[in-house]
């Protein structure tokens, strides 16, 4: 039977069939979908952890109770999950254990583009790399059988094409029931350094094994045509390569991308007139291919830099361009992702916005489309304003500094933020956008939610109770869509010289809501109107940045498309007029 | 078929494009063409730009479409249309729908709304304005524009004869099945 799935569909069929019992991950773009559908199939545990560390590492503790298990985060969580990954490629695994890391070349939905191939290179394990849905199906199964032979976790390195694409995929095969392979005490599960230098030397051993599993396996083969150029290439890659150069070249094609098959480059490459590496972003295999003594041209002609495609293939290495429509004439207004109607995050950000001097140090999530000054990583928020806070205040500086994270990625690693500013004491103010679930992903549980992957209730870890327990001394509750209240608490919150804490309580607008959000929230049923006779076209409303508010130009008069608006009255509550009026819907 | 044909679909984040793409694609697979399609999730459900790629034929290698390449340009908003003009063949169609949406910049005065957007792709390449919304509306609910334009779009790209009943019937609840079937045969209409 055949079916259109996208890589993350594929990939979660084929951990599926290829027996996986335990899976964890925490959401990220263009990750998420592998455990959401991964929970669709019996016989799998799948859950979201707090972070990508903690999800590996319940993923080890898996594997070494026997199970084959499975990891799953988008590019920048594999940084955050490195710590258990290096140390588990020296003790291996029991049941076997594979890693997905979803890449972003072209910053899709990500701030930065690193390429995680290195990481397979400096943690010493394998990888695999699928460039469709039907190899993300399919190369689960070799991976999984690869990690318990090799005694070694498997890098599955994927890219948002290959994520977000959908391709058909032959999904006939059921699931192979894996027994668990018994847990029993060994020394490799105890790495002190005696015990370590051993198992380095294991490493190297079975990095040197898989060499020649590159070599002779069918995931890396050989499609002959024109012998004048050949073209090394995996992932998105190779089909970008194909679209290209269809018979017109040969094609060493790689599924399993580390240790490379340099044998088979070798062979491949005296075959051919000139070789050429297609790879995005860095020239990783480019580098080594080079330094086993072989010619090739890459990273000279293709760019470092963004997602590759079929165009920029076709100008980089033939120098041609498809003839297009000439739209030199033709201007477009920027049409960017913004808050949407209804955003509890809104409100409090109208307010924030009107403070002076004020550094505002956001991290990772939907309250970054808001105006900021700063942000590096997630869970960041805190630490780097409390760093930013502490300069200021030693300079004499009146600048304070504003630390913000959403629930989600309080959880996810801004709990240890809140105590560095909390032990080390500065005076910035720390803010918790708690909307109740994980957003920007589209509404992932957490542990603040109630509810885990499945959506079972679960227990409930509340954040104020753990900014006490932090030792956070000032902390305040509130609803970020009243206005005086935000202004207030925050005039509140910049007056001591300790940390202060405003978490700001109200559900996403797009959010389905639990019980408990309906009793604590009620339900909004209303909505809002302009009464044109009181408008006087100032556009206060419109600054807001509502989507749903419309302003008509020639008559100067806002209105509201009722069809988004929420009723959360940020706008009505910005009126210097009163003209917009809450009605029921 | 040997050929590969190329169709973009774009619109705003929450315009139903991905409902469209999933009807055709599932169509496309149905008749035993080869499919990719590809789109981009995460930040453009926040009221972004959004678009969808989807290629058919023999055997499909890219799911990206390049520039100079669209067989055609189905947008659901006027002002998207132009924006992806430069990935449609020079000999490629436009369906067009004939409504707009404000971005942040254009509701707050800090750019303008481009103005005779029509007439600018009328002059770029064969173009079909639909009035997709009012289509809809009368076959039953504005909100299944989408299978209007996607009606249009089969039209055509001589898909007519795929089995688009059980394509519509696979992706929507069974109480919409009826009335999307109809916006989709208005949409065919609309363009003939």
């Amino acid at each position: 039977m055949k079916q259109l799935l996208t890589g993350n569909e594929a990939v979660a069929r084929g951990a599926w069939e290829a027996g996986v019992l335990y899976a964890s991950g925490y959401p990220g773009t263009p990750s998420t979908e592998i455990l959401e559908n991964l929970i669709k199939y019996s016989g799998v545990y799948s859950e979201w952890a707090p972070n990508e560390k903690v999800a590996l590492e319940s993923v080890i503790g898996a594997s070494f109770a026997g199970a084959r298990s499975l990891a799953a985060m988008k590019h920048v969580g594999l940084n955050v999950a490195a710590d258990p990954l290096f140390t588990l490629s020296y003790t291996g695994v029991n049941g076997g254990l594979v890693i997905i890391s979803a890449d972003d070349p072209g910053l899709h939905s990500s701030q930065d583009e690193q390429d995680n191939r290195h990481y397979a290179r400096s943690a010493r394990v394998a990888m695999l790399e699928p460039s469709d849905s039907q190899e993300a199906k399919d190369f689960m199964k070799t991976a999984f059988a690869l990690s318990e032979k090799y005694d070694m976790p498997i890098l599955y390195r994927m890219t948002t094409r290959v994520c977000h694409s959908k391709s058909i995929v032959d999904i006939s095969e059921g699931r192979t029931e894996m027994p668990l392979i018994p847990y029993e005490k060994k020394d490799k599960f105890n790495p002190i350094p005696e015990i370590s230098k051993k198992l380095h030397s294991k490493v190297e051993r079975n990095i040197k094994a898989l060499e020649e599993y590159s070599n002779s396996t069918e995931l890396n083969y050989i499609e002959w045509g024109s012998k004048k150029t050949g073209i090394i290439a995996a992932g998105a890659a190779f089909q970008y390569a194909k679209e290209v150069f269809g018979d017109n070249a040969s094609y060493l094609k790689l599924g399993f991308t580390y240790p490379l098959p340099m044998e088979k480059i070798k062979g491949f490459a005296k075959e051919v007139d000139e070789l050429i590496v297609v790879e995005e972003l860095d020239p990783v295999m480019e580098i080594e291919i080079k330094a086993a003594g072989i010619k090739c041209t890459g990273k000279d002609k293709i760019p470092r830099e963004g997602e590759l495609n079929p165009d920029i293939l076709r100008e980089a290495l033939l120098s041609t361009k498809h003839q297009t429509i000439d739209v030199s004439d033709i201007q477009t207004a920027k049409r960017p992702p913004v808050l949407c109607a209804g955003c509890p995050h809104r409100g409090f950000f109208q307010e924030l916005g009107k403070l002076k001097d004020i550094i505002t140090v956001s991290d990772i999530g939907c309250y970054g489309l808001a105006p900021k000054d700063i942000a590096i990583c997630m869970g960041g928020g805190f630490s780097v304003a409390h760093g930013a806070q502490k300069v200021f205040s030693l300079s004499e500086s009146s600048k304070r500094c504003v630390g913000i994270m959403g629930d989600s990625t309080f959880f996810h690693s801004g709990m240890t933020s809140m105590l560095e500013a909390v032990y080390n004491n500065s005076s910035v103010l720390l803010v918790v956008l708690d909307n109740r679930i994980t957003g920007m992903t589209g509404h992932q549980q957490n542990p603040g939610s109630g509810f885990n992957l499945k959506e079972e209730p679960t227990n409930l870890t509340n954040i104020e109770e753990v900014a006490k327990a932090l030792g956070v001394k000032h902390i305040r509750v509130i609803n970020p869509l009243d206005l005086k209240e935000v202004h207030e608490t925050l005039q509140w919150g910049l007056s001591f010289t300790d940390p202060a804490l405003i978490i700001t309580r109200y559900p996403c607008a797009l959010k389905k809501y639990s019980t408990a959000d309906k009793s604590e929230f009620g339900v909004l049923q209303s909505i809002c109107r302009v009464d044109a006779e009181k408008c006087i076209g100032c556009k206060a409303c419109v600054k807001t940045g509502c989507p749903a508010i419309l302003f008509d130009s020639t008559t100067k008069k806002a209105s509201i498309d009722t069809t988004q608006c929420t009723g959360c009255t940020v706008c009505a509550q910005v009126c210097p007029k009163n003209a917009i009026i809450k009605e029921e819907r | 078929m040997e050929e590969v044909k190329n169709i973009l679909l774009c619109g705003v984040g929450g315009q139903g494009t991905i409902l469209a793409s999933k009807i055709l694609a599932n169509a496309l697979v149905d008749a035993g063409f080869d499919v990719k399609m590809s789109e981009i999730h995460g930040m453009s459900q926040r009221g972004g730009s959004v678009f969808t790629q989807v290629r058919y034929g023999k055997k499909v290698y890219s799911p990206i479409i390049g520039q100079g390449s669209a067989d055609i340009l189905v947008s659901f908003e006027a002002m998207e249309a132009l924006r992806y003009v430069s990935n449609l063949a020079k000999d490629g169609h436009i369906v067009v729908n004939d409504y707009r949406i404000q971005t942040a910049t254009t509701a707050s005065g800090k750019e303008g709304y481009p103005e005779n957007i029509m007439e600018t792709l009328k002059k770029k390449a064969n173009t079909y304005v639909l009035d997709a919304a009012a289509i809809a509306t009368k076959v039953g609910t504005a909100k299944s524009m989408n299978v209007v334009l996607l009606g249009a779009l089969a039209k055509l790209m001589k898909l007519e004869d795929l089995n688009w009943d059980a394509a519509i019937a696979a992706c929507v609840k069974p109480q919409f099945i009826d009335i999307n079937r109809e916006a989709f045969k208005a949409g065919m209409n609309a363009v003939s």
